[in-house]
């Protein structure tokens, strides 16, 4: 009793309108932050399995650029990079109450993204031309068929966070034409960017370890 | 939304409204019981559907242990099954792999673990925190509702042709990634395609409790004045956060192998079967913590309530539960001593896993302490929460042989292992869900359970789990392997089959003696007596409300002024003391300085807390 009146004291007194400090993040951008570690670990088993898989069989793998296009794909690289330029642009936009400014970042970042998967699409139609399949019955490419399993879970993956964040993004750019964004109420752009960022990373860590390596 | 929301809040959906935010107003039944967003709607809905896989589960084990008892005899009432499962009441062995495999994942995925996370995380969570929901109602609704379909896709494989799943609850490649091996195709992808699903519920679920914990507790409320049930919920959810994204990877890259022609597990095109393995138990291990931490965060709040004494070293439960949730990371190795390992690598292995005995047998020394010098009230939730430290000892201390190599050698794969699990599943986890159940039952649904019938239960349950399941481990240690169809195949096994039938009437008794707890528990409903805002005279803020609490759950924004364990307070009149119940008040009801003679002779003022 005492004691836990001493606590209080140490502490000041409460005030109740108020909750317990949490992280100095609101709800959201929180959830956002603790979602995004779950799928740092979801990446994690699809770029750990293929580590693995590599160190095990590297006669399976081709030498980089010998089987897949890497000028093609760094040129795609540096177009998911610029859409997450036009991203921040996008935040940076509505935090100062610029709702044109904000529409048109939105727009190119889809554009960006869109782009992005295009030429996933592409290269995928072409490697799949060339015999680089994840079947590894159909396999008659370069290296083994671990190298077509691999490399179709993780850029596949991959493309389908871009897809899904294009999605995304064209709901949040339907708000922003409704008004719905301002600057003292820009969260939904915020952790979109959020999301948006982390997918960007998650390629570049692919575009290495997967064509440059 | 939120008239309270003080501190600036970019969306207007931040802060859920609290009771006493608006008009009272009736959701319609849609919205009141099926797409609710209520989080104590969601745990009663994730209540009924686990406690539906727990049944269904335990049904599985009757059928199997039928098998175990008397192999080859037509099953008495289930004559009806399908011919490509029991002809004429006979399991078929693949069927009886069916059963293996889905008594394993019902009970693991759909009951034990929606019952711990799903039902208390979503119940006690905002009531304990003092908030009126979860930081994302909406999210959380979508939690339940990704639970449904999975269970559904894992109830439906049965009736696929190949029937369900049968290669074990761990479904090791390559077994489970050729079809060829098991002679079952699309069960084992509806397997693997409901726990893709199922993970999306429980991420769902764990963003929504980290959040909430972080930044909706009540003022006041600081970390160290948090309910262990809370903490461990908590640390559960970080869990569940990082662990099933492994697992929902390794579901993917099977289920591609299965139907793309990948060759992840497969060997023969350059795969690797232990990668599964290792994938599978990096998140296997973390994943026995999810199923047990809950558990002991409940019976850390029963406990303390039943001896009428605050919790033992509460900063030692604390981190106790924390050391065990971050060395279950680096001891996923000691599932695959047999599976081929480094001598050395198996020797780190078993010494993380000797290091997690220190923080259990912290967190056991702390309830024994608890209990020390109490004023025990021997109500149905302690019963259930001093049999779960019982078992829980027996259970950690098998698991001790496991770690160890070179006895892990001789019992892999043995019924030593299923005594063990059991112990640690059932005998605790299952245990402490009874205890969570009979203590929050009232505040869930405003009334008791029958006390006689629950006590009859938890006797018929405490004596048949351990006639059950104790001689498992000497069945083991003969050697009878686990997931056998049939021991009498063999001569050392067939001269222990009385051990086999004794254990399968005590399976029954035991089974039987659920269903009291399962008619009790729907009939207390509306006979049970009325229970009252708090009738186990608790601390926690759950406590300070109506039972059952409004939508929105608190009036105003409760303010805490102390931890939840503060029983039998020196010089207080009452033997508990409600978090939310300001100082003043409390110094109040405190009796006037009573006259106490010592043995002196000298008259002593009593006075107040000194």
């Amino acid at each position: 009793m005492s004691q836990t009146a001493a606590v209080s004291a140490a502490r000041g007194p409460v005030d109740p309108t108020r909750p317990e400090p949490g992280l100095g993040a609101y709800n959201l951008k929180l959830g956002m932050w603790v979602f995004l570690l779950s799928e740092v670990m979801f990446f994690t088993s699809l770029i750990g399995a293929y580590i693995i898989l590599r160190f095990a069989h590297p006669e399976h793998f081709a030498a980089p650029g010998e089987v897949l296009n890497v000028p093609l794909t760094a040129a795609n690289t540096f177009v998911l990079i610029c859409s997450s330029v036009t991203m921040v642009k996008a935040f940076a936009a509505i935090a100062r109450d610029d709702q044109k400014g904000l529409q048109l970042w939105l727009v190119a970042t889809i554009i960006l993204g869109s782009t992005f998967v295009g030429v996933q699409v592409y290269e995928y139609i072409h490697l799949f031309r060339d015999g680089f399949v994840p079947n590894a019955a159909a396999y008659t490419a370069g290296g083994g068929p671990l190298y077509g399993s691999t490399f179709y879970l993780m850029t596949g993956f991959h493309g389908l966070h871009v897809s899904i964040g294009v999605g995304c993004l064209i709901w949040v750019l339907i708000q922003a034409i409704r008004g719905r964004y301002s600057s003292s109420h820009l969260g939904g752009v915020e952790v979109m960017g959020l999301y948006w960022h982390f997918v960007d990373l998650v390629w570049i860590v692919l575009f290495t370890i997967v064509y440059l390596i | 939304m939120s008239a309270h929301a003080t501190q600036e809040a970019p969306n207007d959906w931040d802060f859920p409204a609290f009771a006493g935010d608006h008009e009272h107003h009736e959701p319609s039944f849609i919205r009141k019981y099926i797409f609710s967003t209520d989080h104590k709607m969601i745990a009663k809905q994730f209540l009924a559907v686990s406690l539906f896989f727990l049944a269904a589960g335990g049904t599985l084990a009757l059928m199997m242990r039928w098998q175990l008892a008397f192999p080859g005899q037509p099953m008495p009432v289930v004559d009806f099954l399908p011919s490509t499962m029991a002809p004429g009441g006979i399991i078929l062995p693949e069927f009886y792999n069916a059963m293996v495999t889905m008594h394993g994942t019902f009970m693991i995925f759909f009951a034990i673990m929606p019952l711990l996370v799903g039902v208390f995380g979503n119940l006690l969570i905002p009531l304990q925190i003092g908030a009126g929901d979860m930081a994302f109602p909406r999210l959380n609704m979508w939690s339940f509702w990704l639970a449904v379909p999975a269970g559904l896709l894992m109830l439906a494989s049965f009736a696929v042709e190949g029937g369900a799943a049968g290669a074990g609850w761990t479904a090791y490649a390559p077994l489970s990634a050729d079809g060829e091996y098991t002679g079952v195709y699309l069960g084992q992808q509806l397997w693997l395609a409901s726990l893709f699903i199922l993970g999306f519920s429980s991420i769902a679920g764990a963003v929504n409790y980290i959040t909430t914990v972080i930044n909706m507790r009540a003022p006041g409320l600081t970390w160290l004045r948090l309910p262990l049930t809370v903490w461990a919920l908590f640390i559960t959810a970080i869990l569940v956060l990082l662990a099933i994204p492994i697992l929902a990877g390794a579901l993917i890259m099977l289920l591609t192998d299965q139907t793309l022609g990948t060759t992840f597990f497969l060997p023969e095109t350059g795969g690797e079967p232990l990668l599964w393995q290792h994938l599978f138990w990096f998140f296997g291990h973390p994943e026995v913590y999810i199923l047990i931490l809950p558990a002991f965060g409940i019976v850390s709040e029963v406990l303390a309530n039943g001896a009428r004494k605050p919790i033992f070293g509460y900063t030692a439960m604390v981190l106790a539960i924390v050391a065990i949730a971050f060395l279950g990371w680096i001891v996923w190795g000691h599932h695959m001593f047999m599976s081929g390992m480094n001598p050395v690598l198996g020797t780190t292995f078993m010494f993380s896993t000797m290091v997690i005995a220190v923080p259990s047998a912290i967190k056991v020394f702390n309830w024994l302490g608890t209990l020390w010098g109490g004023n025990i009230h021997f109500h149905v939730p302690f019963l259930h929460a001093a049999a779960f430290v019982s078992l829980f000892i027996i259970g950690g201390l098998s698991g001790i042989f496991m770690a160890s190599t070179p006895v892990d050698i001789h019992i892999h794969d043995t019924y030593f292992i299923v005594a063990h699990l059991h112990y640690v599943l059932f005998g605790g986890s299952l245990f402490a869900i009874f205890a969570g159940i009979t203590y929050w039952y009232p505040k869930m649904f405003g009334r008791m359970m029958n006390s006689l019938w629950n006590r009859i239960h938890f006797v018929g349950t405490f004596i048949f789990y351990n006639l059950a399941f104790f001689p498992m481990h000497g069945l083991g240690l003969e050697g009878m392997m686990r997931r056998l169809y049939d021991p009498t195949q063999y001569g050392w096994l067939a001269e222990l089959q009385p051990w086999n039938v004794f254990i399968t009437y005590s399976v029954f008794f035991l089974v039987g003696f659920q269903v009291i707890f399962f008619v009790n528990f729907i009939l207390s409903m509306w006979t049970g007596r009325e229970a009252g805002p708090n009738p186990w005279n608790a601390n926690s803020l759950e406590w300070s409300i109506p039972s059952p609490p409004p939508h929105g759950n608190f009036q105003t924004i409760p303010v805490v002024y102390r931890g939840a364990y503060e029983y039998s307070v020196p010089g207080h009149e009452r033997d508990f003391l409600l978090q939310n119940e300001p100082p003043d008040d409390a110094a109040k009801r405190r009796p006037e300085p009573a006259q106490r003679v010592d043995p002196s002779g000298q008259v002593k003022d009593r006075g107040g807390d000194q």
